[in-house]
């Protein structure tokens, strides 16, 4: 077929009303009736395994049967404990590798029960209304600096002012919220959820933010730790991989990640520029999203291919179901070797075959492939900017294989200096272990301070 | 093929599967529509004496369970409200175009002689079957003196089945009320007059809820509620007791007894009759779902005939019977354990809690490689099957009898007992 001399890059490749509709809510909330039936086939079970498997160890069996009796407050507040971003996390969490991968039910009948939806249900009706389900303790008179606004960060600043600590978060972009406002798919959070959930987790009170500040640029961890009685690092994931080949710094290979933030920003998706071929390298949520994305935005053909199986994949198997259902082609076992360019954009790219080898190494197998493109997308891993806490500067936290590193409290090397979310070390790359790390952090940081005031 | 055909004290239906005296048969169009979707016979909707009853708006209320609709359901309706006329003229031509269908006619009037006088000829002149006298209903009708005012009295209960004997060639089928301490009574009683059969349970006295914002009884009647009478799935243990306790009593044993009660499939209607049933009545089953169940009623029924190798409903009818008895004749040697099936069991834990909170620790909760495993510590279970009964997994939990060596001996023989009988 022929290939047009310059990239087909177009907005408005479908009808806005198309458009619009491709980025409704993916999973809408359930209504009361389908609430009910779906928490009566909860067993209530002892020691629940969906409980264990929650990373922030929501008490399911009891928020599902304060559903089933109608008591939806007492649901979400059980919820809301445990996880303060409960209602980002009902529309995001890879459930089917979580808590309903361990539910009794897939043994009983091959059909867990829906807990992301029921923890929707409870969440959405209790934050639709005034108010805030807690209060603070009395005032401690410390202060907390937490650097980063994403999931770990709030759920850290939210933990600490409830215990009585004013809280003041240093976020480099103009909003709030990290990834949820800029990285989760369209469609998982629609309605400005981001920010509506932050505006409603500030409502406890004692947390101030100064967004539009960056650590390492506008503030240093030494001041911080000097005007502050502790501090909390969410800085999340900030840079990206490159794919290592020549070529790639050219306007049509893109970072997966910035498209998407670009995405999620955009006041009318229209005119949001879209490929015609679209390459997706990776084989990551980021690779899921955006292949699924460019394809919603109206993209003709989007191939993702990863340089391993399916198993290796670490997009879950229900997200490569759904890419496969929105009509993304994956192809699995090659890597990119080669961009060939034609005037200063990537037409084509070369792939070999992949295998492993005796040792379970990957090799390339020699044997190559090519597929045309309008747009290559990458996303094969972000990664820690390291500069803000491990950079020149005479203070530095410890690093391990790039990432922070903390202990069981997530406290770095710096005694007074604790991390969580993407960029420590035991990182799972979920919002919900974000969500956990930072209430930990913050419990910790809660005893730090209480001991020091004792003294 | 089983032969499932009734003759219930010389009423004869092509199965015992009847309608039990309800809004399901309160008019022609409804009984022509169940005898279309097969239903062996009808008591038709109590009749009164005119003029008639004047019903409310706003009548039944209902206990739901989680997803399941209708546990339980209760009414606060009285008898037929359309005038005794239009009821007969009803009834007399629906017999002659099903002549192989049961017709019986379920009666309250005063507990006056005459009224029942008055009506039982008229009944006779529709060419009905039997009759069914009403001294069940436990609201409404009972304020005025009839109803359960009078099956709860059971010299009232001879005294109106002997009247009606008396008058009428017709097979007579007492309705007996379950509001009564000892139901061996009325059945004595009903017995005593002279009845043909009784028939059990009405509905029980009952509150289905209390509406939290309305603070009142449902259903509720511009602002307020009253009792009504309970029915449904959640009454049939209490109606399967008084039918044992009525074919076990050494004075009605052999009582004809049409069962009602909770009776929703052919399962429940087998108990009954195990039970020493002839017939089986369905009111709220019917309500919920229609008359189509009547389907799986027959075939179920039919092939569990088969497969037991039942021939008739005789054969099996009264079967169990002999096996209801005192507690204090129970073999206290006997004992049985739960036992686990570990490839069925999913780890939901409930075993355990239960067990564990409420009874008797018995059940252990272990961790094998870091999985969970339940299990059994046989020296501690007492054999109560709490734990089969909470496994959401059918037949995950059985309880296993244990060879104790020891005889049969009831409490009235056992040396633990103060109060036992020496055995001379
Ligand atoms: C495209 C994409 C899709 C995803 N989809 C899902 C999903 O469906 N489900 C799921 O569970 N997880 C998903 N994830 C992962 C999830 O979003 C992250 O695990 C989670 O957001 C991490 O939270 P965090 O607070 O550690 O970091 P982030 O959310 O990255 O937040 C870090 C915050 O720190 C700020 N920051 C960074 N550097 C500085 C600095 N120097 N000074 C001040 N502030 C700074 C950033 O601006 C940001 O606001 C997805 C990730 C991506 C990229
Ligand atoms: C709405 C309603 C009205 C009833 N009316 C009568 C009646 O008029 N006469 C009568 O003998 N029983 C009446 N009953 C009782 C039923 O005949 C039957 O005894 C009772 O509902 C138990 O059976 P079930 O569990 O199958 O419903 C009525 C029951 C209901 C639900
Ligand atoms: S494992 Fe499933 S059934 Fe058991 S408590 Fe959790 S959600 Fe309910
Ligand atoms: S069942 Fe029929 S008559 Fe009764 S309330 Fe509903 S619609 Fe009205
Ligand atoms: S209740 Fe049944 S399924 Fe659940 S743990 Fe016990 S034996 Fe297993």
């Amino acid at each position: 077929m022929a290939q047009s001399a310059t990239p087909d890059i177009a907005a408005a490749r479908l009808q806005p009303q198309d458009i619009d509709r491709n980025f409704e809510d993916v999973k809408p909330v359930l209504d009361r009736k389908r609430a009910i039936v779906e928490s009566s086939r909860c067993y209530f079970c002892y020691d629940a395994p969906c409980t264990e498997a929650c990373p922030t160890s929501i008490d399911i069996p009891n928020f599902i049967r304060m559903i089933s009796t109608d008591n939806v407050r007492g649901a979400a507040e059980k919820i809301f404990e445990q996880n303060i971003l409960g209602g980002m996390c009902a529309r995001v969490c890879p459930t089917e590798i979580l808590c309903e991968d361990s539910c009794v039910r897939n043994t009983s009948e091959d059909k867990p029960v829906n807990i992301g939806a029921l923890q929707r249900y409870a969440t959405d009706r209790l934050m639709a209304q005034d108010g805030h389900p807690f209060q603070r303790q009395a005032p401690s008179g410390r202060k907390v600096a937490v650097v980063g606004g994403g999931p770990a960060g709030l759920s850290c600043a939210h933990r600490l002012a409830m215990l009585g600590h004013d809280v003041t978060i240093f976020e480099a972009h103009d909003k709030l919220g990290g990834l949820n406002e800029y990285g989760i798919a369209a469609y998982k959070t629609v309605d400005d959820f981001a920010q509506r959930e932050v505006q409603w987790l500030m409502r406890i009170g004692g947390i101030s933010a100064k967004t539009g500040t960056a650590l390492g640029r506008d503030v240093t961890l030494e001041q911080l730790r000097r005007d502050y009685d502790a501090v909390f690092v969410g800085l999340g994931l900030a840079g990206v991989n490159a794919l290592g080949l020549d070529g790639e710094e050219v306007a049509n290979v893109q970072d997966a990640v910035d498209y998407i933030a670009k995405l999620r920003q955009a006041p009318d998706k229209s005119k949001l520029p879209v490929g015609r071929k679209v390459l997706v390298i990776g084989g990551g949520n980021t690779a899921i999203d955006i292949a699924i994305q460019s394809k919603r935005l109206g993209a003709e053909d989007v191939t993702l291919v990863y340089r391993r199986g399916p198993d290796q994949m670490s997009a879950t198997w229900h997200e490569q179901e759904f890419a496969q259902v929105n009509g993304v082609k994956i192809k699995h076992w090659a890597k990119p070797v080669r961009l060939i360019s034609h005037q200063g954009a990537v037409r084509e790219v070369e792939f070999e075959y992949t295998q492993l080898d005796d040792q379970g190494r990957l090799t390339g197998t020699g044997e190559t492939f090519a597929l045309l493109c309008d747009v290559v997308f990458k996303a094969i891993g972000q990664k820690l900017v390291k500069d803000p806490v491990n950079g020149k500067a005479h203070e530095s936290l410890d690093l391990a294989n790039g990432k922070i590193v903390v202990n069981a409290d997530m406290q770095t090397s710096l005694p007074n200096v604790w991390a969580g979310g993407d960029c420590v070390a035991s990182g799972t790359d979920l919002t919900v272990q974000s969500v956990e790390d930072g209430k930990i952090a913050a419990i910790a940081i809660d005893r730090y301070l209480r001991r020091k005031n004792s003294k | 093929m089983a032969d499932i055909r009734s003759n219930f004290v010389g009423i004869k239906s092509p199965n015992p599967f009847w309608l039990a005296s309800a809004p399901p048969t309160d008019k022609e169009v409804n009984v022509v529509r169940a005898f279309k979707a097969g239903w062996g016979g009808v008591v038709w909707k109590t009749l009164g004496e005119n003029p008639p009853v004047v019903n409310v708006s706003s009548r039944y209320g209902a206990l739901h369970l989680n997803d399941s609709r209708m546990v339980g359901f209760n009414n606060i309706e009285l008898i037929s409200d359309r005038p005794l006329e239009i009821n007969l003229q009803e009834i007399k031509k629906v017999k002659r175009d099903w002549p192989d269908r049961a017709m019986v006619v379920s009666l309250m009037v005063p507990c006056e002689e005459e009224s029942w006088k008055r009506i039982l000829p008229l009944v006779e002149e529709t060419g009905a079957d039997g009759i069914e006298l009403n001294f069940g209903c436990p609201h409404g009708m009972s304020e005025r003196g009839m109803g359960s005012a009078v099956g709860q009295v059971p010299e009232y209960v001879e005294m109106v089945a002997r009247w009606c004997k008396q008058s009428t060639r017709m097979p007579v089928i007492v309705k007996l009320t379950p509001n009564v301490t000892d139901i061996r009574h009325p059945a004595r009683a009903a017995k005593r007059g002279g009845a043909d059969a009784v028939s059990l349970i009405n509905t029980i006295n009952s509150i289905c809820s209390v509406d939290l914002d309305l603070m009142a009884p449902t259903p509720v009647v511009d602002g307020k509620g009253t009792h009504g009478g309970y029915c449904g799935p959640a009454v049939k243990p209490v109606a399967l007791n008084m039918t044992a306790e009525i074919a076990r009593d050494a004075e009605t044993q052999g009582l004809p007894i049409s069962a009602i009660g909770g009776i929703g499939n052919w399962r429940d209607a087998a108990e009954f009759m195990a039970l020493g049933a002839g017939t089986a009545q369905v009111c709220t089953a019917a309500m919920h779902h229609g008359f189509k169940i009547v389907d799986d009623m027959i075939s179920g029924l039919k092939n569990w005939m088969d497969e037991k190798g039942y021939a008739t409903i005789e054969d099996f009818r009264g079967r169990a019977v002999p096996n209801v008895t005192d507690w204090k004749f129970l073999n206290i040697n006997f004992k049985s354990i739960a036992k686990i099936d570990q490839d069925k069991c999913i780890k939901c834990g409930l075993c355990h809690i239960a067990c564990e909170d409420t009874s008797h620790q018995a059940i252990a909760a272990n961790r094998l490689e870091g999985k969970r495993r339940y299990e059994v510590i046989d020296e501690e279970c007492v054999g109560c099957n709490l734990c089969s009964h909470v496994c959401p997994v059918p037949d995950c939990i059985t309880m296993v009898s244990m060879e104790t060596g020891k005889p049969y001996q009831n409490w009235t023989q056992d040396p633990r007992n103060p109060m036992r009988k020496a055995a001379e």
